[in-house]
Formats: C-alpha cells, structure tokens, sequence
C-alpha cells in the first residue's frame, strides 16, 4: 500500500475517533445513542483516523496523545489498535 | 467583613491593615452533605447556591489547582443570551439576569459591563439567517435589535468599512444587555460569599477516584488530602468531565478541545463594545485594562495541553485584522488555551449521571463563563432536592439515547 509522506499539518484533515463498531439495525436507542455520541475522551492515547485531505486522499489511524500531542505511531484503516495503552 | 466606600476609608486610616482573606483555606472535614469537584466558576456558583438557595452549607468544595484557574480563567468574559431556542434561551438569560444583580448581591464587584454585542454580517445570507436569530430571540423575550450597515459602523467606528474590505459588513444585530464580566471577580465573588456561609473551599486537592457504597451509590470521594464522605457530590470540571466520569465508570458525549484566546497589549479606548464575526470566526472586546481581547475557535483535535495551535492563532488573527486594520501595528500580550468539553448539539448537560448520588454540570464547550450563575443554580438545585430544575430538564444526559437534541451549534455562531 503506497503512503505518501505528509509534512504540513494544514494538509491532513482530522475525522475523529477511530474503531467504532456501527451497532445492528436492530439495536436499541441506548446503543445506538452509545455509538453516535458517547466517547472515551481519554487524558493520554487517542486513537483516531485521519485523512491526507490535500494529498493522496488516504484515511489512516493515529495514536496520539492528547496532553503531549505526540503522535506515537500511525498505522492502516484495517490494522489491530496498537499496545499504547 | 463587608466591603464598602466606608471599609475603604477605615483601611486607608489604619494603613490597610484591617483587610482578611476573603475565605477560608480549611482543611478537609471527613465527611460533608455534599462535596462539588471542580472549582471553576460553576463549582462556586453551585457551591454559593447550595447554601443561599437550599440552607445546604455543609459542603465542600475541592479544587485540583486553585479556584478560576482553569476555564473559568480563560475566556475572552463575554456575557450574552444571544441563543436560538427557547430552552438555551431561557438558561442563558436566567444567567444573563443573574448577572446583573451580583456584585450587589455578592457585594463583590464583578465588572459587569453591558456594552452590548454587535453580531456582524458579511453576505446576504449572514443578513436573513440574523434577521431569524434576532426575531427568535425577540420571540424568546430577549432582547435583539437588527442593525443596518451604518448603525453598525457607528457602534464599531473601526471596523474596516470601505468598499473594498476583503470582509465587506452589510450589517448585523445587536443584544444591547451583552457585554463583558470580570472573570476572577466572578470566581471570587461566589467564593467569598460561598465561604461566608460555611462552604469549605478546598484548593490543591485532586479527586484520584469515587467510593462505591450499597446499590453502586457514590458515598465519597478519594482525593490527594484524603478520603472524604458525602451523601451527594457533583461534578463540575469542564473539560476534565471526562476523566472524572471515566473513575466514576461511566462515558460523556463530551470530547475535549483547546480554545484559544489572546490579549494585546493595552491601548486607550477604542472599541466600547463586544465584536463578534461569526464568518470569519473571530471576536473583540476592549477588557477595561485597555488590552484588546481576542477569541478564536476551537483546534479541532482532542486536547487536555491548554495551548492552543499556530494555524489558529494566525487564523484569527488575520481575521480579526481584515474586520480592524488598524489593529495591525499593536502587539500580542498573551495568548491561552482552555479545556473545553464540547458536545455534539453544543448544549450542556446538568443533572443526574448513570451513578446514584453522582450528579454533573458539563458539556458548556467554548460558552460557560456566560451561563456561570445558571449552571451553578441549577446543579445546586438537583444537588439539594434530587430533582432536576425546571431550567436544566430539557439539558440531560438522557436527550442523547431520545434524540432530543438541543441544537445551538448553528445558533450560537460558534465555529466548531
């Protein structure tokens, strides 16, 4: 998979949190209300998925934290979140 | 003690020794009727309200660092009720009337300085979607006055007004009641009238985690001073909601930005009332030190650092620049980032959380030092009777499984 190397910020769009599962059809309000609005917000590693915006167009996931603002590792859409924390 | 002209004259004659603190820094009790976490402006209010409102004074209230010093000392002070729907509406301005009694009512001056708020329009668009926002705030009951092209420029003489401004105003509207407030005189006012009345305000004190007790009830708190029991504690900590909830074992729809803001540095008076552009995101007051105090939006990745980013620093400064270019040569004083926890219908949240005995006021996002009275009157409210406030009923954690959202993105002229 070619990545592209990105190295302005203003070309990279942040689209928020990564790895959420979309509930069944069938699931409950409370579910549903759990996976459109309710976040970790975590004080440490984020996980979320990014998007090179003026670029290649490729979404990609990023570790990153939220105090630091470090990114510690950034890694493919289908990937396993990595052992941050 | 009472301040007043006459305690002045007494402290002049007697070389200013007469003054004392204006509250008490005790040491934590082991146990309160209610403890609040978060010493902000609406931990204060809540805490003050508790007490006047309900007789409840057996409270504590327990500040991480010290008290104003997170949000509550990072905003740009503007107060206004300039909201869309009636809900917001009518908790904005409850907090708007508030505010307009308190330095009498804390007898401590805060500086409240109705100069009004002039809301600029850069297209015809901006034109018709303020003609609706100030008809429904007339509808509302609060004041709104749409204004012309000149009466704008009269209000605002430095606006950049020439035909060829890269943001042309074609007009706007006006709350006339809006203005600014002194945001360390609000957390202190609350503060010294809270203590007064036999509120205990407990700085450098961290809450590390929430005691469970039968049924999941929360009955205390573990803090870096101690354990301390409560029958009820509520949680007002803004940006930090999040981590607080996630000890208490719950989830917010809250995530945490920074917004930031700057002063330059001080200069005579040259702008006499609150500047707000909501299209090019930026927005001016004259603080009365002189310093011109700048807003801008959020930086729009999640963020505990309390600093903001370079590309929206440069943002809202060529914006605030294009609408007054003579604002060119003044240089920058300072420039900070809050917390803020920012919800999907930006729209708080003040009521009872997923644990029995566990309460919040949060969710304010990039508004709250406005809505300090009502948040801190409405969460002591549920505090003391276990029920919601007439106010806060439609703002509840609930609205977010129902799908009764409460808007106010679009409303507030905020950019996020």
């Amino acid at each position: 998979m070619p990545v592209v190397r990105v190295a302005r910020r203003e070309r990279v769009r942040l689209r928020r949190h990564t790895h959420l599962i979309r509930p069944d059809l069938s699931a409950s309000d409370a579910i549903w209300g759990e996976y459109l609005f309710f976040r970790d917000n975590p004080k440490g590693v984020h996980l979320e998925r990014w998007r090179h915006a003026y670029g290649c167009g490729q979404w990609f996931n990023v570790a990153r934290h939220t105090v630091t603002h470090e990114v510690l590792s950034v890694y493919a859409m289908t990937d396993a979140p990595p052992a941050h924390s | 003690m009472k301040y007043s002209a006459l305690a002045l004259l007494r402290g002049a004659l007697s070389a200013h020794r007469n003054w004392v603190p204006a509250w008490r820094s005790p040491e934590p009790k082991p146990a309160y009727d209610v403890v609040i976490v978060g010493g902000g402006g609406h931990g204060l209010a809540a805490a003050y309200y508790l007490a006047r409102n309900h007789g409840v004074r057996n409270v504590a209230l327990l500040e991480r660092g010290w008290i104003g010093g997170g949000n509550t000392g990072r905003n740009t002070t503007i107060v206004r009720s300039n909201y869309l729907f009636p809900e917001s509406a009518r908790l904005y301005d409850f907090a708007l009337k508030c505010y307009e009694g308190l330095s009498r009512e804390l007898n401590f001056n805060i500086m409240l300085s109705q100069r009004g708020i002039v809301m600029l329009a850069h297209s015809r668009h901006d034109l018709d979607s303020m003609a609706r926002w100030a008809n429904a705030m007339r509808m509302n009951g609060i004041d709104a006055q749409i204004l012309t092209r000149d009466e704008v420029a009269a209000r605002a003489p430095l606006l950049d007004m020439s035909p060829d401004a890269r943001f042309p105003v074609l007009g706007g509207f006006t709350q006339r009641r809006a203005g600014t407030a002194r945001h360390d005189a609000v957390a202190w006012g609350y503060a010294r009238a809270a203590d007064a009345l036999g509120v205990d305000i407990i700085q450098n004190c961290e809450v590390t985690g929430f005691l469970s007790g039968a049924g999941g009830r929360v009955v205390g708190v573990e803090t870096s001073r101690g354990r301390i029991r409560a029958e009820r504690i509520g949680i007002a900590a803004a940006g930090h909601s999040s981590v607080l909830a996630k000890l208490a074992g719950f989830r917010l729809p809250v995530v945490s930005y920074a917004l930031q803001a700057m002063v330059t540095e001080p200069l005579k008076p040259a702008l006499d009332t609150v500047v707000s552009s909501p299209g090019t995101g930026a927005y001016v007051s004259q603080s009365d030190k002189g310093e011109m105090v700048i807003g801008a939006g959020l930086d729009l990745f999640p963020s505990y650092a309390q600093r903001g980013s370079f590309a929206v620093l440069q943002g809202v400064i060529a914006a605030t620049l294009a609408l007054f270019p003579s604002f060119s040569r003044l240089r920058m004083l300072r420039q900070w980032a809050g917390i803020v926890d920012v919800v999907h219908d930006s729209s708080p949240i003040i009521g009872p959380t997923p644990v029995p005995g566990l309460y919040i006021n949060c969710g304010w996002g990039t508004g709250g030092f406005k809505a300090i009275p009502a948040g801190g009157w409405t969460l002591a409210h549920v505090l003391a009777t276990g029920r919601n406030h007439e106010l806060a009923e439609p703002f509840q954690l609930e609205r977010f499984v129902t799908g009764r959202l409460i808007d106010e993105a679009a409303a507030a002229g905020i950019a996020h």
